[in-house]
């Protein structure tokens, strides 16, 4: 089902401020979604309003062809897991994930087997009787993905899942997370500012800013094929250049840029006319960089220098110096295990990619 | 750091602990020592207005006469009872007025929460006898409340308010309102607001919600606001003897007129020894009720 939850025409506004503007979604049954973007990009008041405790200000949110736009909190088939984790400090590890359940009048020894059951899923079975205060921050973070799981939702929202924890334990977190989502199968909705988290996670993104989504689409349509200027910067790092258009051919366009100083060829995917202003994105990975010019003749190839450079292990970060002063950044991977740097400060330098790695961007 | 200033730290510490406890001692211990060794004396016509605890060949002269009959006279025992009472129902009206006010600024944008406060405080500045005064002028039977009644036709004759119980307890639960508003605003501030709307998504209504989250969350500084109005409210003075009338005794009033009027000082020293008491029992019992809270937590 491609429309489990249906959210048409939505908008939130808090005095003047929109902040969420017209927004349309469709979320399916059993997907891991993430909602992605800056702070104050409406991102949580498109959650919050899922979760009822906004009304939205005008639009329609379906959750399973249930209308819930204006559903109270505790009666929509909704949980949320809350950034602060909001476990309640006055009750136990055992009482915190059983409150949904006593709240909703249901027998003793069954609320007992389901928080024995959820424990064991979080891995937190030996800790039934624990205060909150003697939990790390991983075990909290269990705890609250237990309370929220426990009324079997239809939809989980998850608002910064991961950000309240250190490096090691999100990256071990995150998998875990894909697992208990596969293994439940409820649909959850993770809000997030952290693209790596959004893109491991999740199955489709949507990028959101300033109240509006720029692009929805898997991780990788989102990464190799960005749709405009604020979604091709904001995720990752990438290499833009401007260009005026100067041939349009069949499937392929030639685009002269000031900042590289000559003609080059891009894969043209988009309608664009003769004289048109573009830019051309290339990924920091997709450009590789010689002392020897590239054979390959169909690439675009400009010469440069190295302006800096930082070894980072597994790969190298180079700022490469045009001509025209423009910097570009590139990214190699140390294949060859070695202890001279096989490029210098200052070394003139030949930067080449294909055409096809360069994407073309209209606004 | 050297051995020496370790030590002159260690002295310093030392110092600064001991000091308000000699402070406790000599301005609190000693002089309830004292009330307590005049308590066991008889009342004499002389100066001191009361007998030696040690006659002319050093043997101890010790009495309980004044808690006898403070024990056995039953208007004693209703005067007790009358200012718990009272006491108890200005602790109430506070609380009932206090929390919506604490939730209120609580939850207020900062930049108005500090003007709020500083209204809650800002009553501090006049003198507390002239906002009692100025209670009379409002209750009095030509006061403004009578008046304003009267004018919109809602009553042909003046409601007696002053001189009865009403007054006392709506001065009291006015003086007392900020000790209440203040230590509730504390704990309500701190609370996490997230909390009460995890509550409201795993299936509690906005109600359950409050009694399930906010209540037992704000308890430290309900208890602390309910001590803080409930200890001085039962030994009021001034507001009984202003608002209240001549009949309606409240144990304030009972001290005072042992001590100056009669000049009983012993009575006065037993009377004051047992609301002592009665006040010190419900603070050890509630202590002890937080320890045990407090290590159940840990």
């Amino acid at each position: 089902m491609k429309d489990f939850i249906c959210i048409e025409g939505v908008s939130k506004l808090f005095g003047d401020f929109k902040a969420v503007d017209n927004v349309d979604l469709e979320i399916g049954q059993g997907e891991l979604f993430s909602i992605l973007g800056g702070s104050g990009c409406g991102k949580t008041t498109l959650l919050r309003m899922l979760a009822g405790f906004e009304i939205p200000s005008s639009g329609t949110i379906k959750i399973d062809g249930v209308d819930v736009t204006n559903m109270a909190p505790y009666d929509r088939p909704v949980n949320m897991m809350f950034q602060s984790y909001a476990i309640f400090p006055h009750m136990n590890v055992a009482k915190n994930v059983g409150y949904g359940l006593r709240k909703d009048g249901i027998a003793k020894p069954e609320i007992k087997k389901r928080v024995d059951q959820m424990l064991e899923l979080v891995q937190l079975s030996e800790l039934e009787t624990r205060n909150p205060n003697q939990l790390s921050g991983g075990q909290t973070q269990r705890v609250a993905l237990a309370r929220a799981l426990i009324k079997q939702p239809k939809v989980l929202l998850l608002d910064e899942p991961l950000a309240a924890l250190d490096k090691k334990l999100r990256e071990r977190t995150q998998f875990e997370l894909m697992n208990i989502q596969d293994e439940l199968g409820i649909t959850f909705v993770v809000v997030t500012h952290d693209q790596e988290e959004a893109m491991t996670l999740s199955g489709r993104i949507a990028v959101m800013d300033e109240g509006r989504f720029e692009q929805i689409g898997t991780p990788k349509e989102i990464y190799e094929f960005p749709t405009n200027r604020f979604v091709a910067d904001f995720i990752g790092t990438i290499n833009m250049f401007e260009g005026i258009v100067t041939v349009v051919g069949e499937n392929q366009i030639q685009v002269y840029s000031d900042e590289i100083g000559e003609t080059l060829t891009a894969l043209g995917r988009q309608l664009v006319e003769v004289g048109q202003e573009i830019d051309i994105a290339v990924r920091p990975e997709k450009i590789f960089v010689s002392k020897e010019k590239p054979a390959d003749e169909d690439g675009v190839c400009v010469q440069g220098m190295v302006d800096d450079l930082g070894y980072l292990g597994n790969r190298s970060l180079y700022r490469i110096r045009l001509k025209s002063g423009k910097i570009v950044q590139v990214s190699s991977q140390n294949r060859r295990r070695s202890v001279t740097r096989f490029l210098e400060w200052e070394d003139k330098v030949w930067i080449s990619w294909r055409p096809r790695s360069a994407v073309v961007l209209l606004d | 750091m050297s051995l020496a200033t370790q030590q002159q730290d260690e002295m310093w510490r030392r110092v600064a602990i001991v000091a308000p406890y000699l402070w406790l001692l000599v301005f609190f211990l000693a002089p309830f020592a004292i009330i307590f060794k005049i308590s066991l004396a008889d009342p004499i016509i002389a100066q001191p207005p009361f007998t030696p605890t040690f006659d002319e060949t050093g043997s101890l002269k010790a009495s309980v006469d004044s808690f006898t009959f403070i024990l056995t006279d039953k208007f004693y025992a209703i005067t007790y009872m009358r200012s718990v009472l009272m006491a108890a129902a200005a602790t109430i009206m506070c609380l009932a007025l206090g929390f919506p006010m604490a939730y209120g600024i609580a939850r207020s944008n900062p930049s108005t929460r500090s003007l709020l406060l500083l209204l809650i405080v800002l009553p501090f500045w006049i003198s507390f006898l002239l906002r009692v005064y100025a209670w009379m002028g409002l209750m009095n039977n030509y006061g403004v409340i009578n008046n304003f009644l009267m004018w919109l036709g809602a009553i042909d004759e003046p409601i007696q308010m002053m001189y009865t119980d009403f007054a006392v307890l709506i001065g009291l639960a006015y003086s007392y309102l900020p000790f209440m508003i203040l230590p509730l605003y504390a704990s309500l501030e701190r609370m996490d607001l997230d909390l009460v709307d995890a509550a409201q998504d795993l299936g509690a209504s906005r109600s359950r919600a409050f009694w399930d989250i906010t209540w037992p969350l704000a308890k430290p500084g309900i208890i602390a606001g309910c001590l803080l109005v409930l200890i001085p409210a039962m030994g009021e003075y001034v507001i009984p003897y202003l608002l209240g009338g001549p009949e309606s005794l409240l144990i304030g009033r009972v001290l005072f007129d042992e001590f100056f009027v009669n000049r009983d000082w012993p009575l006065a020293s037993a009377v004051a020894i047992i609301l002592l008491l009665l006040l010190v029992v419900p603070i050890v019992l509630l202590q002890r009720h937080q320890a045990r809270d407090q290590e159940e937590a840990v």
